[in-house]
């Protein structure tokens, strides 16, 4: 039982930092159709840019911002304007293909202008472990915890509470209606993206002293971040939050009490499930798109 | 128009068979390398161009026909049956893939692919009683056909680019056959494909496994042809690198593999120049392509071409001539 109880608070730990790039990854796709094929990079490169700034003398909490700010010109404005929008023309296809390049662009270039080793980083808080009843738990994995729900639940206030929220969601929902309501749908279209860059810089600083800093780090992410926002609904954010969840739960159980070597099968085998019953996930709305 | 096509595939063609006597052994196993990838991705722009379905496990199937050659010849098979057998597994195996897969399309065959690469991999890893996990399988042979011995370099080459020219004249002729056009009109226009009675997802199907059993041949050289084969070299890096394959060549377009193939293997060798940055020039021009010419390689050539002649009825007439 205690080994259950460990398993599933780190479990939870790695399924919120899992929760946090598929809710990006989602809000792409619902306000401009990107299926951003590079999302596990847009993960793995915001710890580099924490790295450069430590090395160039920054204390650890500016080196932070820094590297949240860096993410958000980089992998939200840049990303944008220079890879999404001449392309979406086109439709999706060139576009996950563009971004397919883009990935493998971004994993060589942390390799050849920062380092092909692992780097170590610094935790946001001391590894200590507490004992709750029998079960040996990280502070680590509490942190990681907290700071994934607070972002989440912040992120759902500004979706639902704010106007600016609601004007993002009604630009998901139906851009034309939205923009005849006088929604600045362009703006909030650029909005969805520069969320999606605080998501993944926040997930990279959580997920980044568990994994150490690597360029191949992002691999592993995307594909997870793929799957949870698939199992949840790829059209719902609280659908990619139950998705992500679900996956580093059962990653670490079926690690633990089925078997290891087959580790990376187990979240396939549910999304081909998935896919085959339910193929709008298990939150989601069908959709009723021609592409 | 027609008769450039044909004289430019004729030129190709013999370019190609001169090219292993002014050649150093490394540059013939370049050109092995392509006539073998190109195989792999000629199925794959079945898939993609014609069918209009991405796939990201072209790469998984090239390692299980590698994987069905290399386990297979040492136990005595001759090379010919384990060559048919990996192309018959394959298909069999895109069939029970795709049947299912193909009820979700598009952006969603590319994660159910995606998913079953990473899922051949980690069996191929793990099934050590089988495959020898990550040592590999060293030192498949190279067959011997009536006599002929295909274990130098360049017999080996004229083997691999024997069975490309037989496989595209075998595509050549299904995509003109009533059943190819069915893939093209699926592709251009589904609604209307449908409408004229086509069962949609039986040719979509039929294209996925028909490309899948490609991807199989087309392992089932690479064994002999690397003589060492192990689970990473299959991941979805490979699968990736088909597709780019395809895109920068020209999706649709039946000779798109062939030029396609040809920069991914012949790229590398050029950039040495810039060193380890060559991946990153490939990806960003990758990038570039994909904004102004989403057509590929060949789609920039035809275009350039419809340019210079003045009716826009003869450009239509030198596509037709190229891409079916």
């Amino acid at each position: 039982m205690a080994s259950f109880i460990q398993l599933l608070v780190s479990g939870l730990a790695t399924g919120a930092i899992y929760a946090l790039i598929a809710v990006g990854f989602t809000l792409l796709w619902q306000t401009s159709q990107t299926i951003n094929f590079a999302q596990g990079e847009f993960v793995m490169l915001p710890a580099f840019f924490v790295l450069a700034a430590m090395n160039a003398g920054a204390p650890f909490w500016m080196a932070v911002l820094i590297g949240i700010a860096l993410s958000i010109v980089i992998l939200g404005i840049l990303f944008k304007i220079i890879i999404v929008d001449p392309m979406i023309k086109y439709g999706v296809l060139p576009l996950v293909i563009s971004t397919i390049a883009l990935s493998l662009f971004l994993k060589e270039s942390a390799k050849d202008f920062y380092s092909s080793q692992a780097q170590p980083f610094p935790a946001l808080v001391p590894a200590i472990d507490i004992r709750i009843f029998d079960a040996v738990v990280s502070t680590q994995s509490l942190a990681v915890l907290a700071v994934a729900i607070v972002t989440v639940v912040a992120l759902n206030l500004l979706l639902n509470k704010t106007r600016l929220g609601r004007q993002m969601q009604a630009t998901a929902q139906n851009a034309t209606l939205a923009r005849i309501l006088g929604v600045p749908v362009r703006r909030m279209v650029l909005y969805t993206f520069l969320l999606n860059a605080v998501l993944v810089a926040v997930a990279s600083i959580l997920v980044s002293p568990i994994y150490l800093a690597k360029f191949t780090n992002g691999e592993t992410l995307g594909i997870a971040a793929f799957i949870a926002a698939i199992i949840g609904g790829f059209n719902q954010v609280r659908g990619a939050v139950l998705g992500g969840v679900i996956l580093g739960v059962l990653d670490n159980l079926s690690a633990a009490y089925i078997s290891s070597q087959y580790r990376g099968a187990f979240p396939l085998i549910i999304l081909i499930i998935v896919i085959l019953l339910r193929p709008q996930g298990l939150l989601g709305r069908i959709e009723e798109r021609s592409v | 128009m027609m008769r450039l096509g044909g004289i430019v595939v004729a030129i190709a063609s013999a370019a190609a068979i001169a090219a292993p006597f002014f050649l150093k052994p490394y540059g013939i196993f370049l050109i092995s390398t392509w006539a073998v990838l190109t195989i792999a991705a000629i199925g794959l722009n079945l898939t993609l161009g014609y069918a209009g379905q991405i796939s990201l496990a072209q790469g998984a199937f090239v390692g299980i026909g590698a994987y069905t050659v290399a386990l297979l010849t040492p136990a005595g098979v001759p090379f010919f049956v384990a060559f048919m057998a990996a192309g018959l597994l394959s298909f069999a195996i895109g069939w029970v893939l795709g049947y299912p897969a193909l009820r979700v399309q598009h952006h969603y065959l590319a994660f159910v692919t995606l998913a079953f690469s990473t899922l051949v991999f980690l069996v191929l890893r793990n099934e050590e009683w089988l495959t020898n996990g990550i040592y590999g399988i060293a030192g498949t042979s190279r067959p011997t056909l009536l006599g002929w011995q295909t274990g130098a370099a360049r017999d080996f080459y004229f083997l691999c680019l024997g069975v490309l020219a037989l496989l595209s004249l075998a595509t050549w002729w299904m995509l003109r056959s009533p059943w190819g056009r069915a893939f093209v009109a699926l592709r251009e226009n589904p609604v209307r494909a449908v409408s004229l009675g086509l069962d949609t997802r039986r040719y979509t199907l039929m294209a996925f496994a028909i490309g899948s059993s490609l991807g199989g041949l087309s392992g089932a050289l690479y064994a002999p042809l690397v003589q060492f084969i192990e689970p990473s070299s299959f991941t979805l890096g490979l699968s990736f690198n088909l597709l780019l394959m395809v895109i920068v060549g020209g999706s649709g377009n039946f000779f798109g593999p062939f030029v396609g193939a040809l920069i991914a293997v012949l790229l590398p060798e050029w950039l040495r120049v810039t060193q380890g940055y060559y991946l990153i020039v490939y990806a960003a021009a990758v990038m570039v392509m994909m904004a102004f010419c989403p057509a590929g390689v060949l789609g920039l050539i035809e275009r350039a071409g419809g340019m210079l002649r003045a009716p826009p009825k003869a450009a239509g007439a030198f596509t037709d001539g190229a891409a079916t």
